[in-house]
């Protein structure tokens, strides 16, 4: 699960990590009173959405005046924000963060992640700051200091010192810089975070270390354990059909191909979205319908991959185990009655019971076209739909 | 001969009384020599009562103890699987294989760091497969988990799997065109776990019945490509590869908590790369991963 920016820091502020001051606000009266309130002569009118990459695209502006607030933030909220990780579409901004200026000398980056190699947290810094870092990974690896934390013991002294001398951290600022990072890794345990990342982290000309951008994922296999957390999320955000897959436990992501697939098993979708597209189309979806695909499933399953235009034609792809194919197969026929369903329907079923689910399919008198392998399955697909 | 289990395997269910449990208990017990390999479950507060038979113990060491027990498999829910796991750990089993799926990345890291403190520390080591995975199954010996059995039949070719439909498709390629199993392994699809390929494959090289595998992958993390690596220099039998995601966009959660693309080597178009190089006969149809097989024997 992702959050905003804003919410990232009143996070890191629990944990003691020194951010500038801002307020969240909804609306341009509200952003010109949060400056009132904030004081001082600068500002920065900041876009909270989930993308990165918000300066680029032209959402985080400085405002030198309690008026320049106001237009700034005028324009940035209920703009459509496009970055590289919105698509060209862009999102559209409904909250800002407004926040004092900071005086900025040098910027460092550091984050906290899961290694699955080492099975450790791994925490990472440079001091090539307020980049993007996978960047900075691919043209100047030497450039980012790695220390591997066993969660046993946690971030010691000497790998935080490690970090901090590792990126330049002059020594007045050390024991802030050690002291940082030390408490963006216990954030990072206590809200079970999958990342933690603050960039930039600067360095201000009063030799002060501050947080000036953070992001945050949380493993959602945890949330369980925290309301607190669960409490930011923003269904603004997230693609509404995924969220309405996501209510009938139904694993969706909307692509950008014309052939819906529906299967069961991450593994096996993933498999059959691509052999769509070695037999020449492309995946409108990957969707798990899971090991229980009842009736009620996968008639949901059904409208959610139809309310997408762009499909052309839609591929089944069943292994019958414990669920066996003659209850699926009866699944599939009453939501393909349902729904009404008019675009081509191609259905694989292997495994449990597969005679007489396919018996099932030939004698509904639904147009469903059978096939025996993926590879058929998918053939039969695209020639459907050209 | 198989790898980590046999029709003589003595088997704990951690988590015996849940209603997962009980039907995937029932199923594996009525599989090959299942009725005498399920010899006890463990439910602190059902201590003394028993399921189809089975007797049920306060704790795992209280059924190895009873039972000579060997192997447990763990069905509890994602909350109290990680003790669970430590449990059967701190009970100096061989094997616990863990089905359960969802259970939070921090439990795993913490855990797993305790399973190799205590081997650092002297302790036995107890393997672990998974979590969230299907488990694993010698054909008509013992089945552990919740796959099917009866698309398995006995054979000489191992496979090896993140995904537990994917493990099914194989296999059933396989049994179609009339070449059976050896055993067949789910690793499971998330990001902190235990055995991994790599692991997997070292042991199907060493078995003297196991005369090829397949190994099965999909995007996100180093596993596979650290297995191809191995394989490489070290792996006497031929290996058919595919990897599933290559439709998989970055940055996008694919069902399984680790199939994420984080990087550039994390692709299935890397993987299935090094794996080429590595003299793995790779697919990207994974209709043929059987007749592939097939043709290399």
């Amino acid at each position: 699960m992702k959050i905003h920016e804003y919410q990232a820091k009143e996070i890191l502020r629990k944990f003691g990590v020194v951010t500038p001051k801002g307020v969240a606000c909804f609306s341009v009266d509200e952003a010109v009173k949060a400056a009132e309130q904030l004081g001082g002569s600068i500002w920065v009118v900041k876009a909270q959405i989930h993308a990165g990459g918000r300066g680029k695209g032209g959402g985080v502006k400085i405002a030198k005046s309690l008026h320049e607030v106001q237009a700034r933030a005028g324009e940035i909220l209920g703009m459509q924000l496009v970055t590289h990780q919105t698509g060209p579409e862009g999102q559209l901004v409904r909250r800002l963060l407004i926040e004092e200026g900071a005086d900025i000398k040098k910027e460092y980056y550091v984050a906290a992640l899961t290694d699955r190699a080492t099975q450790k947290v791994a925490m990472m810094a440079s001091s090539e700051g307020g980049m993007d870092i996978e960047e900075v990974a691919h043209k100047t690896p030497e450039k980012i200091i790695k220390v591997f934390v066993d969660p046993l013991v946690g971030l010691t002294d000497a790998q935080a010192t490690e970090l901090a001398r590792g990126i330049g951290v002059p020594e007045g600022s050390m024991a802030q810089a050690v002291d940082t990072f030390r408490k963006l890794y216990t954030c990072y345990m206590e809200t079970d975070a999958s990342l933690a990342e603050i960039n930039p982290l600067i360095l201000e000309g009063n030799g002060n270390i501050k947080a000036l951008d953070a992001k945050f994922n949380f493993d959602s296999n945890a949330l369980y354990r925290h309301p607190e957390i669960v409490a930011y999320r923003d269904l603004d955000e997230e693609d509404p059909d995924e969220l309405e897959a996501s209510k009938f436990d139904l694993a969706y992501i909307s692509l950008d191909g014309n052939i819906g697939c529906l299967v069961n098993g991450a593994g096996l979708a993933m498999a059959t979205m691509d052999t769509i597209k070695l037999f020449g189309a492309e995946p409108a979806n990957f969707l798990d319908v899971g090991g229980g695909a009842t009736t009620e499933k996968v008639t949901e399953a059904f409208k959610i991959m139809l309310k997408n235009p762009k499909v052309k034609g839609i591929l089944v792809n069943i292994f019958g185990g414990i669920m066996r194919c003659d209850t699926i197969a009866e699944g599939v026929v009453a939501a393909a009655r349902e729904v009404k369903l008019s675009v081509p329907l191609v259905v694989r079923m292997k495994g449990t019971n597969e005679e007489i689910g396919k018996k099932i399919l030939a004698d509904s008198g639904l147009p469903i076209i059978s096939a025996d392998t993926m590879a058929e399955a998918a053939t039969k697909i695209v020639a459907a739909v050209k | 001969m198989s790898i980590l289990i046999n029709k003589e395997t003595k088997v704990i269910t951690q988590g015996i009384t849940g209603k997962t449990g009980m039907f995937h208990t029932s199923k594996c017990r009525e599989y090959a020599n299942g009725a005498n390999c399920f010899v006890a479950g463990v439910n602190p507060k059902k201590a003394g009562e028993e399921f189809e038979g089975v007797p049920i113990y306060a704790s795992v060491k209280e059924a190895k103890e009873a039972q000579g027990a060997t192997v447990s498999v763990i069905y509890v829910p994602p909350a109290g699987a990680a003790a669970a796991i430590w449990e059967a750990c701190e009970a100096d089993l061989d094997l616990v294989i863990c089905i359960t799926e969802g259970i939070p990345v921090r439990d795993m890291l913490v855990v797993r760091n305790k399973m190799k403190q205590k081997v650092a520390n002297g302790g036995k080591e107890t393997l672990l497969l998974g979590p969230n995975c299907p488990g694993l199954i010698t054909p008509d010996e013992i089945k552990i988990g919740i796959m099917p059995g009866h698309i398995h039949r006995k054979g000489r070719i191992g496979v090896v799997s993140r995904s537990g439909t994917l493990t099914y498709e194989a296999v059933a390629q396989l049994t179609e065109i009339g070449l059976g199993q050896s055993s067949a392994v789910g690793i499971g699809g998330d990001p902190i776990n235990g055995l991994k390929h790599i692991d997997v494959m070292k042991m199907f090289n060493d078995d003297p019945d196991t005369d090829a595998v397949i190994m099965i992958g999909e995007i996100g993390g180093p596993d596979e490509a650290e297995a191809a690596q191995w394989c490489k220099a070290n792996m006497k039998k031929p290996v058919v590869g595919f990897i599933a995601g290559v439709t998989a966009p970055a940055g996008k959660r694919m069902g399984h908590a680790g199939a994420l693309i984080s990087g550039g080597a994390d692709t299935a178009d890397a993987k299935l790369a090094i794996m080429e190089e590595c003299g793995f006969t790779v697919t990207r149809d994974p209709s043929e991963m059987g007749k592939l097989l097939k043709g290399l024997l």
